[in-house]
Order: C-alpha cells, then sequence, then structure tokens
C-alpha cells in the first residue's frame, strides 16, 4: 500500500535544503529524502496496540523542516529510519486489538508522542508517571526504535500512509460522531497549542503578544481564549485569511508582522530604547521559530515576562543580552500531556477536543490531497499563508476505500468467487 | 496694474482643462461643462518696505496698547513668542516675516536696555522646530545670539514646571499656559496670519498653551459647532479661544500683539504656471507644466517629495499691524479676506479640489492619510464664509495619492491612530474615547518632548478638523488614491476623475452642480 517514506539519506538531505533554499518550503520534496513506496502495514509492537487506518493526516510545520533539510541536529538521536511522517491523523481502529482498546471502525485521533507506556519502560520516568508524556525521558529507549513521536519513528508508521500506523491504546482518543474528520485532525495540534497556552501561564488581564499567525498561532489564540483570561491578545499575521481568523479566534488587536511591534507598545504604554519596549507584553507567543521571529518576541516581552516557544525553533542565531539584562523567562512548549487546569488535571486532548468544537477549528482544514500528489501538497504546506489557506492535509479516505475494493476483488479471485 | 480679484469661471466647450495638485504631482482634468470653477484674487501688492512698515506698527499700535517702546524698560522680563514651521506654506524665501518682526523688536528692546528676552516657538503641540527651521525662520542674527544661551527655545506643552495654571473661563474651560510667558511683564507674539483662523487670542490660547487646556477647544463638538472655523463670526473654535484669551489678559499677562499677512504669490517662476488661470497659460507655462509633471512623474516619490520640500515661497508681506489683541486681529482678518475671499452664488451638490503635497503639518515630512483628510476635509472643505460651498448631503472629490506612508519621526502616533482607531472607527465623536490613552501615552510624551515628534493626541485634532465636513457630507471620494489608505479613512476610492462625478452622482441625483476650488492660490469663499 502507498506510503510516503522518509529515509536517511544525507545527498537527497543537502538536495532538499538546497531546493527550499531557492523553491521555498516544500518545493524540495521531490529531491528530499522522502520517497512514494509500497510498504505493508507496520507490526504490532505488543499487546496493548492497535492499527489505525489514517483518514486525515496534517502537514505540519515540523514535518516541512525535516522535509526541507532544516531540521535541528537535535533530533538525530530521538528518530529513526526510515520512518513514514504524519503525527497530526484522525483515523479508524482496522481491526481487533488489545483488550479495552476501541471497536474497529472506531474513528480516533492519536496522541503521537511515545512516551514510557508506550515504550513498555516500568517503571515509567518521572514526567510519563504524572501524565506529562511531551516530558518523556525515554523517547530514544525502550522496545521501540528512538522516536518522539508516531510519525518519527521506524516501528509505528504514521499517518502519511494508506498502510496505517499503530497505536498503543493509551495514545488513541476516541472520536465523537458529531466531530466530522476535519475537525478531528486538527486536534493534535491544537492539543500543542492547548499545552502552549497553559505554559505560558498568563494570568487574568495579562497583555500576550502572539508572533504568526498560520495553524499554530491560531490554534494558540483560540485556546489562549478559551483556557485562560488575558487583558488583550495582539497577534502579528501576514497575511489577510489569518488576519481575519485570528480576529474569529479572538484576538483583540491583528497587525501585519512588522507592526506588532508598535502595537505592543500602544498597549502596554511602553517607551523604547535599543529597539526593545521597556515595558511590553507580559507574554509573547512566538508561533513561528525563526531567528527573526524570536529576535522580534524579545524585543517587545516586558521585563521578567515570559517568552514562549511554541514554533518549533532549529539552531538560530540571537542576541541574549536582553534576556538576561532584563530576566526574560524563556520557555518552550512542546507536545502535550495532563494539563493542571483549575478544575483539575485534564488531558490535552480533552480540551483539544473542546476548543476545536468551541471554535470550529475544522475550518482551518484548507486543502486535501492524496498522498501520490505528496509534492504538491508539501509545496501547498510550505507556502500555505501566501496562497490563502492553513492546514494541508493528506486525505486517505478515498485510497482506503480502493485499496479495500481491490483487495476485496482480489480475495474472491482468489477464493473463486465471481 | 492692480491685481485681479478672484471670480468664478463657468466652464464650457472652450474651457481648457483644470489643473489639480494631485500631491507630489499635478493632474488636469476637463470638468463638465456648467462646473464652477473658483479662482482666488491674484496676489495683492506686497508692502513696498516692509521694514518699515514693520516699525511703523510698532510705534503706531491699534487698540487700547502703547506703541513698543514705551512697554519696554530696563530691568523688565521680554518674552517674544512667534509661530513655529507649520507657517507660512511653503516656508518663505529667506528673510522670514518672522525674522524682519522679530529683530525689530529687539532693537526697540536693544535700545530700551531691557536684557532679559527670551524667544519661544509656540509650538502648542506641534514637533519641534530643528535648528535649521528655527534659523530660517528667525535669521542668522538672532539665532546666534539666542540658541547659544539657551535663550531660543521652543514651548514644551508637556513640562510641568514650564507651565502655570490660570484659572478657568466662565465656561469652565481650563486656561494653562507657558509659564515664562505668562509671567513675564510683556509677552510679544509674532503671527503669520496665512488663514483667517490664525491670531488673535488663538496665538497665545492656543500656542502656548497645554494639552489640559487645548482639549476645551481641540475636540470633536466644538468643530462641528465651527461653521466655519475659519469664520470667526461663527466658529466655536474662535469663541473658546476668545474666553480664554481674555481670561489671559484679565489674569494679568500683558500681551502686544504683531500680525502679519502674506500675498498668494506662493510659487517660484518655475511652478509659476500653478498661479495662472489656465486659460491665460503662455507656451512657457505650458512648457513648464508639461517639463514638471514628467520630471516628478519620472522621479522616485522620496526625491520628488525633497525637491517640493526644499521649494521656497517668494510670498510677501502684504501688511503688518500690531498693538491690542482684538483690535490687530480685526485689522489683519480684513486684510486676509482681501487676499482670499471670493464671492459664490449658493452651495454646489459636489466640490471638487486637488491637494498638495503639503499642509500645515507635514514641512519637510510625509502627507500621509490623515493629513490628507484634514487638508481636503478640515482647510480646503472649511475655507467658506455663510454656507459652506457644498451643500449638506453633497459630495467633496479630492484628488491625492493618499499613500499609505508616515514619517515615523514626525507623527509616530498617527500610525498608531490610522492602524488601530480609524480601522475601528471613524466617527469622530467615537474616536474621542481612545484620545485620553494617546494624549497621555509616556512614549508619545517622550517624542514631543525630546525628538520631532507631534504630540501623541495630534491625529485625533487632525480627524476633529474634519468633523463638520464628516456631518455634512454625503460622501467623500479621493481620486487617484491608494485605495486601502483611502477606505480605511471612511472615504470611497475613484480611479479617474470621471468615474468620481459618477459615483458622486449615486450619492446627490443626476445632473449636479459641481464646483472646483482652484488652488492655489488660497481661495475662501463667500457664499452667498
Amino acid at each position: 500500500m502507498k506510503a510516503l517514506q522518509f529515509e536517511r539519506n544525507l545527498p537527497r538531505f543537502a538536495a532538499a535544503r538546497l531546493a527550499s533554499t531557492f523553491g521555498g518550503s516544500g518545493r524540495g520534496a521531490g529531491v528530499s529524502p522522502l520517497r512514494l513506496v509500497d510498504l505493508d502495514p507496520p507490526e504490532l509492537p505488543g499487546p496493548d496496540w492497535v492499527r489505525v487506518a489514517p483518514l486525515l493526516a496534517g502537514i505540519c510545520g515540523s514535518d516541512l523542516s525535516t522535509i526541507d533539510g532544516r531540521s535541528s541536529r537535535y533530533f538525530e538521536d530521538v528518530v529513526s529510519f526510515p520512518f513514514v511522517p504524519g503525527h497530526e491523523v484522525v483515523g479508524t481502529v482496522s481491526e481487533p486489538g488489545a483488550p479495552g482498546a476501541p471497536a474497529p471502525g472506531s474513528r480516533v485521533v492519536v496522541e503521537a508522542v511515545l512516551g514510557c507506556e508506550a515504550r513498555g519502560i516500568v517503571p515509567p520516568c518521572p514526567a510519563c508517571a504524572a501524565g506529562d508524556v511531551g516530558g518523556c525521558e525515554r523517547v530514544a529507549f525502550g522496545h521501540l526504535s528512538p522516536g518522539l513521536q508516531i510519525g518519527y519513528c521506524a516501528d509505528t508508521g504514521g499517518g502519511w500512509s494508506a498502510a496505517g500506523l499503530v497505536a498503543h491504546v493509551s495514545q488513541l482518543h476516541a472520536v465523537p460522531d458529531h466531530v466530522s474528520d476535519e475537525e478531528a485532525v486538527m486536534v493534535e495540534p491544537t492539543a500543542c497549542a492547548v499545552h502552549a497556552a497553559l505554559a505560558a501561564r498568563v494570568e487574568p488581564g495579562d497583555t500576550v503578544a502572539v508572533v504568526g499567525a498560520g495553524t499554530l498561532g491560531l490554534t494558540f489564540v483560540a485556546s489562549l481564549r478559551h483556557l485562560a483570561r488575558p487583558g488583550a491578545v495582539l497577534v502579528g499575521a501576514k497575511y489577510p485569511h489569518q488576519r481575519r481568523l485570528a480576529e474569529e479566534m479572538g484576538a483583540d488587536v491583528v497587525v501585519e508582522p512588522d507592526q506588532l511591534h508598535r502595537a505592543v507598545r500602544l498597549r502596554a504604554r511602553s517607551l523604547e530604547a535599543s529597539g526593545h519596549l521597556t515595558g511590553g507584553a507580559d507574554v509573547v507567543a512566538d508561533c513561528v521559530g525563526s531567528a527573526e521571529s524570536l529576535a522580534q518576541a524579545l524585543a517587545m516581552v516586558r521585563p521578567r515576562g515570559r517568552l514562549v516557544l511554541v514554533g518549533m525553533p532549529g539552531s538560530v542565531r540571537l542576541d541574549l543580552a536582553s534576556l538576561w539584562h532584563r530576566e526574560v523567562e524563556l520557555c518552550g512548549a512542546y507536545a502535550y500531556g495532563t494539563e493542571h487546569t483549575e478544575a483539575g488535571p485534564r488531558r490535552s486532548f480533552e480540551l483539544a477536543m473542546e476548543v476545536v468544537s468551541a471554535y470550529r477549528l475544522g475550518r482551518l482544514v484548507s486543502a486535501a490531497y492524496p498522498v501520490e500528489r505528496f509534492e504538491e501538497a508539501l509545496a501547498h504546506a510550505g507556502a500555505a499563508g501566501r496562497r490563502g489557506a492553513v492546514k494541508v492535509v493528506f486525505d486517505l479516505r478515498r485510497r482506503r476505500a480502493r485499496d479495500s475494493a481491490t483487495a476485496e476483488r482480489s480475495e474472491r479471485i482468489e477464493s473463486g468467487g465471481a | 496694474m492692480s491685481p485681479r480679484p478672484g471670480f468664478v469661471l463657468e466652464v464650457d466647450r472652450s474651457t481648457p482643462p483644470t489643473l489639480f495638485w494631485h500631491g507630489e504631482g499635478f493632474r488636469l482634468e476637463r470638468l463638465p461643462e456648467g462646473t464652477r470653477l473658483l479662482y482666488g484674487p491674484e496676489p495683492l501688492d506686497p508692502l513696498p518696505d516692509p521694514v518699515s512698515a514693520i516699525r511703523h506698527a510698532l510705534l503706531h499700535p491699534l487698540g487700547d496698547s502703547a506703541p513698543l517702546p514705551e512697554l519696554l524698560v530696563p530691568g523688565m522680563k521680554l518674552t517674544i513668542a512667534f509661530d513655529d514651521v507649520s507657517l507660512p506654506l511653503p516656508p518663505m524665501r529667506r528673510p522670514d516675516v518672522r525674522q524682519l518682526v522679530v529683530e525689530q523688536v529687539l532693537d526697540f528692546a536693544a535700545e530700551a536696555g531691557v536684557d532679559d528676552v527670551v524667544l519661544i516657538a509656540a509650538l502648542a503641540l506641534h514637533r519641534r522646530m530643528t535648528d535649521a527651521e528655527l534659523r530660517h525662520a528667525l535669521g542668522d542674527r538672532v539665532f546666534d545670539a539666542f540658541a547659544p544661551h539657551d535663550l531660543l527655545r521652543q514651548h514644551d506643552a508637556e513640562d510641568p514646571s514650564q507651565l502655570v495654571h490660570l484659572g478657568l473661563t466662565d465656561q469652565d474651560e481650563d486656561v494653562e499656559i507657558n509659564k515664562r510667558a505668562a509671567e513675564s511683564d510683556l509677552l510679544v507674539y509674532v503671527n503669520i496670519n496665512l488663514v483667517p483662523m490664525d491670531g488673535g487670542h488663538k496665538s497665545v490660547a492656543t500656542g502656548l498653551a497645554s494639552y489640559r487646556s487645548l482639549k476645551h477647544h481641540h475636540n470633536a463638538r466644538t468643530m462641528q459647532h465651527s461653521r466655519s472655523f475659519m469664520d470667526q463670526e461663527h466658529s466655536e473654535l474662535h469663541s473658546s479661544n476668545w474666553r480664554m484669551g481674555r481670561h489671559i489678559a484679565a489674569s494679568g499677562v500683558k500681551v502686544f500683539q504683531i500680525e502679519t499677512t502674506l500675498n498668494t504669490d506662493t510659487f517660484p517662476e518655475q511652478f509659476r504656471f500653478l498661479m495662472r488661470r489656465e486659460w491665460e497659460w503662455s507656451p512657457r507655462d505650458r512648457a513648464a507644466f508639461l517639463a514638471s509633471s514628467a520630471a516628478l512623474a519620472r522621479t522616485p516619490p522620496r526625491l520628488a517629495r525633497s525637491i517640493l520640500h526644499s521649494i521656497r515661497s517668494p510670498q510677501k508681506m502684504t501688511s503688518v499691524q500690531a498693538g491690542e489683541v482684538e483690535a490687530v486681529h480685526a485689522r489683519t482678518t480684513a486684510n486676509v479676506y482681501a487676499q482670499q475671499l471670493v464671492e459664490v452664488d449658493g452651495q454646489t451638490d459636489v466640490l471638487t479640489m486637488g491637494l498638495p503635497y503639503i499642509c500645515p503639518y507635514n514641512v519637510n515630512s510625509i502627507m500621509n492619510p490623515i493629513l490628507v483628510a484634514c487638508l481636503g476635509l478640515g482647510y480646503f472643505f472649511n475655507m467658506y464664509r455663510g454656507e459652506p460651498l457644498v451643500r449638506e448631503g453633497g459630495v467633496v472629490v479630492m484628488s491625492h495619492p493618499t499613500p499609505w506612508e508616515f514619517n515615523p519621526v514626525h507623527h509616530p502616533s498617527y500610525i498608531d491612530f490610522f492602524e488601530q482607531v480609524l480601522s475601528e472607527t471613524t466617527d469622530p465623536i467615537e474616536v474621542g474615547k481612545f484620545e485620553e490613552a494617546f494624549a497621555t501615552d509616556p512614549w508619545y510624551v517622550h517624542l514631543y518632548r525630546t525628538g520631532h515628534a507631534y504630540h501623541g493626541v495630534h491625529p485625533f485634532y487632525m480627524w476633529y478638523w474634519c468633523a463638520h465636513a464628516l456631518a455634512h457630507l454625503g460622501a467623500v471620494i479621493v481620486v487617484g488614491g491608494d485605495r486601502a489608505a483611502v477606505r480605511r479613512l471612511g472615504f470611497t476610492p475613484a480611479t479617474t476623475m470621471a468615474d468620481a462625478l459618477e459615483m458622486a452622482r449615486d450619492v446627490v441625483g443626476p445632473d449636479p452642480t459641481i464646483t472646483h476650488l482652484h488652488s492655489p492660490p488660497l481661495v475662501m469663499a463667500d457664499v452667498r
């Protein structure tokens, strides 16, 4: 069955980096280590695992970064090759599996992080023991090959595959019938935003600035509005559709990225020195992850404020003098797990499901492609903002129906039926 | 030959296309037959000997005032305030009228043995002038004698130590002005009265005031009740300033007012065609028009702006009067009217106007969209006496490129106003709810006090200036403007004048009457 597989191939890695440099993000897919191949479904790693047939699988910024040859070398030891990308997945449980697993045919979303429980590590690390799988200390260990998440692990398969993936029962969340596939595929990225919005520790009345209004920026704003009580949310959004959506997600002020500094200054009634606001936002969320966005974020956060890295950064060159001088807290926000809300501990995915429904985040899914057209899909995702899109996904529903029909026909032929 | 008065020409088949300013360029527009073209009077003859005229005015004051030399005694504290860079437009060739007047005043002061003299640029909430601008306005001699010793100052409306509160008017308006000026034995104010609004009690009550004082008359309500603010008899802005001015006088501040008027000989020889009536253009005027238009069109906007802002106007002084404020101003106003007033028979459905590259608030700077609105709907629309030139529910068509561009040094709060206030509302009353935050923003205060920025509240004033027009008009159409910027202002963009007039018909009905306010020169309609 058709799947997209990412191999360890340094020449192609270099070629992709070159192509994306000159052609733009996602443009290097054809020369990258990503190949369309025929794969069998992955083996179940253990008794508590089930097979999931993806319906929709999103293309994330981190996927693009990998395919563009731009991801940090930090990840080398926490991924295993070859892997099938795709960690934003809504799918169906495809065959009877582990006890307690959803019944075959049930729709599920997959909590892609591979923590201690999925890895069969007993006792679990302290983070996993507390339900904080995003902070797992054993992502490169256990009976599975290294891999932060499904979609980066050689043993699990990933969402960009008609062959499907395998997931531990602890990673599955049932999708209610009233939730569409488009909404469901937004749950995983929204869970990241939920986690980031809570990691930002926004106090009531705080001024929050959000750099970037792609999927992460928009879902972050929606999550923040749903889970916290900021005084004002200001968003720097590059494209008109992003600005409209940011307002719809609850931003108070939406401006072009180069105007965000000005808007924050006005809101904070700050002075300026050395290109930095002397006051500034209480919290700045960088939902881009570039050197430019980080520098911009640092210039508009107040002394002793918090800068949250929501978008995945790579190797960046950044002047940290102001961070030191102003005692700014720099805080990463990766993935999800268990969130500690006023109402008690809740899974990020549960909260994300609420946010997705409340803010109708299915509308952020702008385009769907079959895996065979992966080059177009990735080019579209890489230029999503410019092309008026937010989230681009692979649609495996038709492929799956076709494969099932073919398999059924083969079965009938083999059994001598007409 | 004496200058010809202004008049109204009706466009017919033989009328050549009409010249419109279009920012840093020009357009020739063929207006429909029957359109009235309003031309101002030709430039009045200048005073043959301005220095003698100034001396004469100081020695023969108007109203209840002694001649200036009699008011000057040794040991006294003398302050000379003068209009800032917003006047005249364009900046005039050296010597500037302010220089001529200030030099005379200083000569008298020196003769009287007065040695405590301070000069103050009456900025109100305008940007601080640069040294070059001060030197241009006052001349080398005055600048070099005063500036190095901190005796040439710029009014700082945000320094409490430099302000004094003189109490309230009978209408509970705060009167807070420059402390040095208020505590001087004599305050001499040197005006350039370019339009009828300038001068009178407004000189001190506005030019040397604080925000606390200004907000009583610089607001949407006052401007909506100033019909027009160029017509003293019907201007609430004028009335408020007069109440304050009289209160200032009653508080013991002795003001010796000097007002000057200029003729409308506005542009130098290479742009002389701007001042001529189109059907009287000589071959040389046509050639100058074609050459200037082509050159400006091919020049990068920044360079074109720089070229135009380097123009020094050949305007000359037509009158000077000095003495008691109200007596002086009455004479001045008559002189301004003599230069600018044109009788017009009745209102019009559609008023067209070409807007130039400059207004009082962008000297050596960018004419941003807010200033475009202010020049068109604040200044030009209000250049009437009697009835507005355009009828209620009528349309104003302005020609200007209206670039979405701001000078961040001069107009920082304008950027925020445009981005965050006008994006929410363009209603001048509604806009007012944001005023306090801008007026007290510490960054704007800092930039106003230490840089060359207009005060944080200034864009609000520009918008309030439009309040009367916005309440009166059915639509405002901008020809050839940046469409997004024009829409942000709440106006309608049009590509051509023909399109604009077609759009205007949708508002005022078919076969509208059209009147064009021809500028330059400055012209004020006396609508009968």
